[in-house]
C-alpha cells in the first residue's frame, strides 16, 4: 500500500517549539481519520519523542534541528523523527519500571504504550539518530 | 502556562492553566517545591490545564515525594480527562490523591 506524506517539518530542537508539533500531529491524525482519543494519544507519543531528542540527543544544545515526517498508508500512520546529534547509546533508551516511583523517565514508556511499533537507530556515517513509530488506525 | 498561587483552608493552592510542557514545567516544579519548603500543605489545581507532558508529571511526582518525606499533605484537584489519561498512562492515577475541587479535598481531609 502506498504511503502518502502528510507532513515534513523541520523545527528547532527547543522546548518552545513543542506546541507546534502537538498542533500538527493532532491535525494530521484527524485528517487521517483518527478519533479524538487516538489523536490525543498520538500527540502525547510524538511530543515525548521530540522531548527525548531535545533532552537526551541534543542535551539542551538549542542549535539542533528535529525533522518530523508523518505518512499515512490508509491503515497505519508512520512517524519518523530525525536529528543530527551525536549518536545516542541505544541500549540506554528503555522504559523504566513504573513501580519505582520517581520523577522522570516516563517518555519512553508513553511512546511504547501508545505506538504499535518503534525502531531507533543511527543515521549512516554517525550523522544523527532516527526514531520510527507506527500506529494502526483502521 | 499560567501559574497562580492562593490559599484556601490553610492550604497553599497552585493553579496551573494552559499547556504544561518542557518549556514551562521547570517553573511549575520550582513553585511546587517552594511552597513545600515553606512548610505548607499543597494542592495543585489542574482544572484549567489543557495538556501535560511527562516533564509536568515529573514535577508533580517530585512534589508528592517531597511532601511525603516532610510529612506534609499534597494532592491534585480538578484533573481533566486529558490530564487523567496521561496520569493513567504513567500508572499514577492511583498514586496521587485526586479530588474534584480544593474545597471538597480540604473538607474531606483525605490528602496524604
Amino acid at each position: 500500500m502506498n504511503k502518502e506524506q502528510l507532513v515534513k517539518l523541520h523545527l528547532p530542537a527547543i522546548p518552545e517549539r513543542l506546541c507546534l508539533v502537538r498542533v500538527l500531529v493532532k491535525r494530521a491524525a484527524e485528517l487521517a481519520g483518527c478519533d479524538a482519543e487516538l489523536s490525543e494519544k498520538l500527540v502525547i507519543a510524538v511530543n515525548e519523542a521530540c522531548m527525548n531528542v531535545i533532552e537526551h540527543a541534543y542535551k539542551g544544545d538549542d542549535s539542533g534541528e528535529i525533522i518530523l515526517e508523518i505518512h499515512n498508508n490508509g491503515s497505519s500512520l508512520f512517524f519518523r523523527l530525525l536529528d543530527h546529534a551525536d549518536p545516542i547509546d541505544l541500549d540506554s533508551v528503555k522504559p523504566r519500571n513504573l513501580e519505582d516511583l520517581r520523577p522522570g523517565g516516563l517518555g519512553t514508556h508513553f511512546i511504547r504504550e501508545i505506538m504499535d511499533e518503534c525502531h531507533m537507530g543511527h543515521l549512516e556515517g554517525g550523522t544523527g539518530n532516527y526514531l520510527e513509530m507506527r500506529k494502526k488506525i483502521s | 502556562m499560567e501559574l497562580k498561587l492562593r490559599e484556601e483552608g490553610g492550604y497553599a493552592v497552585i493553579e496551573l492553566s494552559g499547556e504544561v510542557d518542557l518549556s514551562c514545567s521547570p517553573e511549575a516544579r520550582k513553585e511546587i517545591l517552594a511552597c513545600l519548603k515553606a512548610s505548607k500543605n499543597l494542592l495543585v489545581d489542574l482544572s484549567a490545564v489543557t495538556y501535560i507532558d511527562s516533564s509536568g508529571v515529573a514535577s508533580l511526582v517530585e512534589g508528592y515525594q517531597t511532601a511525603k518525606k516532610q510529612n506534609q499533605k499534597f494532592g491534585l484537584v480538578g484533573v481533566s480527562k486529558g490530564v487523567l489519561s496521561v496520569l493513567q498512562l504513567a500508572r499514577l492515577d492511583k498514586v496521587f490523591p485526586i479530588h474534584n475541587s480544593a474545597a471538597e479535598c480540604i473538607a474531606a481531609n483525605k490528602l496524604s
